[in-house]
C-alpha cells in the first residue's frame, strides 16, 4: 500500500530548472515572467542543440559537397521533419520556414491571386501580423477586407462570418488563438469557408504553445506559426500549406536556393517548400526549432495544458475577486492568455510597478488596435503563462498587483 | 554650460530625489508629482501636440515669450505625468542655448530614474525630450 493516492501530473520545479534564465533576479527579486504570449523562455536543450551546431557541425545547407555541409543539411531537413511530425502535417514538403510567423502570412498574401473587389475575410481581434498583409492587398490590388465580430470573451461570430464568406472571399484569416483574449476559431469557421470554396489561414504563433495542433484533422490550408513562442529560438517560424495550395503559390523572395533554372531571359522555380526560401536560411534557428519540438513532444503536453490551466484558473479567480479589475476575455476553456484594466490606472503605470516588483507583464495594444476599439480601451495588461509559471508567481503578481493599485490611487 | 539655469533645476532636482530610499519612494514621488501636474485642456490634447507614444499617449505644447520655452506636457498613463513634471521643472522657461546644452538623459541618470527613462522609451518621453530640443533649436534658428 506504498503506492501514491494519485500521480503528481508533473513537476513543474524540474521543468524550471531546465531553464537557466528563470534562476536570475530582476530589481533584486526573483524574476516572474508572465510576458510569455511576447516570447518564451529557453530550456537547456534548446541552447544546447544551437551551441553544438555552431561548436561542432556548422556549414550552409543543401548543396554543398563536403561533410559539414551535409552534416547541417541533414539536421536542417530533420528539423523539417520535426515540424511537420509536430503539427500532423502530411510530409515535411508543406513546411516552409520562415523567418517568423509574420513572414509566413506574407508570403500567403504575397503568393496569392488577387483581382479589385476580391475579398479577404478577418476577425476583428487578428493580430497586426494577420492583417497589414491583407491590407497591402487593398491598397495595392484593391482586395476589399471584410470583418468578423468577436464577442467579450473572444468567440468569433460564426453567424457572421458565414455572412461575410461570398463567391469573391479569397482568403479566410483567423486567429486559432488571440495572444489578447486566449481563444480562436473553431473547426467549425474552416468548414463554413470550405464551404465557399474559400481558403482558410490560421495564425497559429499562441495556439501551438498551449496545447496539439493537427493541422490534418483541422483541413486547414494554411497555418503560421513562430519559434520563439514555443520555447525555440527567434528567427525561425514555420508555414504550413496544403501541397496544392503551395504549388499554387507564387514566390514571395527571388534569390538563391529557390530557383530551378535562371537564364538571361527566363527563370524558373524550384518546388514547395524551397520555393519559398530565398538565401541562406536560418540554419541554427531551424536546428533550435527543432530541438524545441522534440524536447515540447517528449513531454506529456496533456499535462502541460492542464497545469497552464490552474494557472489561468488561479489568475482569473484572483482577478476577479478584485472589484477594481476588469478582466477582457473570460473564456473558462481558453489558453493561459489573461488580460485586464485597473480602474483609474493606465496599464503602462501598471506594468512599470509590477517590473519594480520583479514581475514581467505586458501593457499596450498588443499589436491588435481593432480588437482594442472593439472592447472600448486603448491598452489592456497582460499576465500569459508558460509551463513553467507555478501558482506561488500568480499570488506573487496578484499582491505585486495589489500594491501597485494602492500606490497608483 | 555648467551654472545654467537648466543645471540648477537638475541640481534641485536630484536633492529632492536623493532624499528618497527605494523604489517604492521614489516611484511614490513621481507619482505625486504626476498626480499634481496641471493637465492640458481638451483642446490641447489634441493630435498636433501629441508626441508620438505606444502604449500611453503624451503631448506637449511649447510657447515662447521673451526669447524662452514654456512648455506643459500631459499623459493618460500617471508615471508619464509625473516624468513629464520632472522635464518641465528643468526645461520650461529655459532658452535655447540652455535647453539644447543640457543632456536630459545623464540628468536622469542623476536622478535614480535612467531605467525609468529607458522603459518610458515606447511611450513617449524621450521623444517628449527630442521635441522639445527639436523646438528649443527652431527657436535657435529663428533668432
Amino acid at each position: 500500500m506504498n503506492a501514491p493516492l494519485f500521480r503528481r501530473l508533473f513537476d513543474v520545479g524540474a521543468l524550471r530548472r531546465e531553464f537557466p534564465i528563470l534562476e536570475r533576479e530582476v530589481n533584486g527579486r526573483p524574476l516572474v515572467y508572465l510576458d510569455n504570449a511576447a516570447s518564451a523562455h529557453k530550456p537547456r536543450a534548446v541552447i544546447d542543440a544551437m551551441t553544438r551546431a555552431m561548436e561542432h557541425s556548422y556549414a550552409n545547407v543543401h548543396r554543398g559537397i563536403h561533410a559539414l555541409a551535409n552534416e547541417t543539411t541533414q539536421a536542417f531537413e530533420a528539423a523539417r521533419k520535426t515540424a511537420a511530425r509536430f503539427i500532423n502535417a502530411p510530409a515535411p514538403e508543406n513546411i516552409v520556414f520562415t523567418k517568423g510567423g509574420t513572414q509566413a502570412i506574407n508570403i500567403v498574401a504575397a503568393g496569392i491571386e488577387i483581382s479589385p473587389g476580391d475579398e479577404i475575410v478577418l476577425s476583428e481581434m487578428e493580430h497586426h501580423s494577420n492583417i497589414v498583409p491583407w491590407h497591402f492587398l487593398r491598397e495595392r490590388k484593391g482586395a476589399v477586407l471584410r470583418w468578423v465580430g468577436v464577442d467579450e470573451d473572444g468567440r468569433i461570430d460564426l453567424d457572421a462570418l458565414e455572412q461575410a464568406l461570398g463567391p469573391r472571399t479569397r482568403m479566410v484569416a483567423l486567429t486559432h488563438c488571440s495572444n489578447v483574449m486566449g481563444v480562436g476559431v473553431a473547426r467549425r469557421a474552416i468548414d463554413l469557408a470550405h464551404a465557399q470554396g474559400a481558403p482558410v489561414l490560421l495564425d497559429g504563433c499562441q495556439a501551438v504553445v498551449h496545447g496539439e495542433v493537427d493541422v490534418a484533422a483541422l483541413d486547414v490550408d494554411y497555418y503560421a506559426f513562430t519559434g520563439h513562442k514555443l520555447y525555440g529560438p527567434t528567427g525561425i517560424g514555420v508555414l504550413y500549406g496544403k501541397a496544392e495550395r503551395l504549388d499554387a503559390l507564387r514566390p514571395f523572395e527571388g534569390g538563391g536556393e529557390m530557383i530551378d533554372i535562371v537564364e538571361q531571359g527566363r527563370v524558373t522555380y524550384n518546388a514547395p517548400p524551397h520555393r519559398f526560401e530565398a538565401g541562406t536560411p536560418p540554419i541554427v534557428e531551424a536546428i533550435g526549432l527543432g530541438a524545441a519540438l522534440d524536447w515540447l513532444m517528449a513531454k506529456d503536453r496533456a499535462a502541460l495544458r492542464t497545469h497552464e490551466d490552474e494557472l489561468r484558473d488561479a489568475a482569473m479567480t484572483g482577478l476577479r475577486a478584485i472589484d477594481w479589475v476588469r478582466l477582457h476575455g473570460g473564456a473558462p476553456d481558453k489558453a493561459a492568455i489573461v488580460s485586464f484594466v485597473v480602474a483609474g490606472a493606465h496599464p503602462h503605470d501598471i506594468a512599470q510597478l509590477l517590473d519594480q516588483q520583479g514581475v514581467a507583464i505586458r501593457a499596450g495594444h498588443h499589436c491588435a488596435q481593432p480588437l482594442m476599439r472593439r472592447l472600448g480601451v486603448t491598452a489592456t495588461a497582460r499576465a500569459s503563462f508558460a509551463a513553467y509559471n507555478t501558482l506561488y508567481e500568480v499570488e506573487i503578481f496578484l499582491a505585486a498587483l495589489q500594491r501597485a493599485r494602492t500606490m497608483l490611487t | 554650460m555648467a551654472g545654467s539655469e537648466t543645471d540648477a533645476a537638475i541640481d534641485e532636482v536630484a536633492r529632492e530625489f536623493a532624499l528618497l530610499g527605494d523604489w517604492e519612494e521614489r516611484y511614490g514621488h513621481i507619482i505625486d508629482l504626476g498626480k499634481a501636474l496641471e493637465p492640458l485642456s481638451e483642446p490641447e490634447r489634441c493630435e498636433a501636440n501629441k508626441v508620438r507614444g505606444c502604449a500611453s499617449q503624451v503631448w506637449l505644447t511649447t510657447h515662447v515669450r521673451d526669447g524662452r520655452l514654456y512648455f506643459r506636457g500631459d499623459s493618460d498613463a500617471l508615471i508619464v505625468r509625473g516624468l513629464i513634471a520632472i522635464l518641465l521643472r528643468i526645461f520650461s522657461g529655459r532658452t535655447s542655448q540652455d535647453i539644447l546644452a543640457a543632456d536630459p538623459r545623464a540628468a536622469f541618470s542623476r536622478l535614480g530614474l535612467a531605467d525609468a527613462l529607458t522603459m518610458q522609451r515606447s511611450n513617449g518621453v524621450i521623444a517628449m525630450i527630442e521635441r522639445m530640443r527639436h523646438d528649443a533649436a527652431a527657436l535657435g534658428a529663428a533668432t
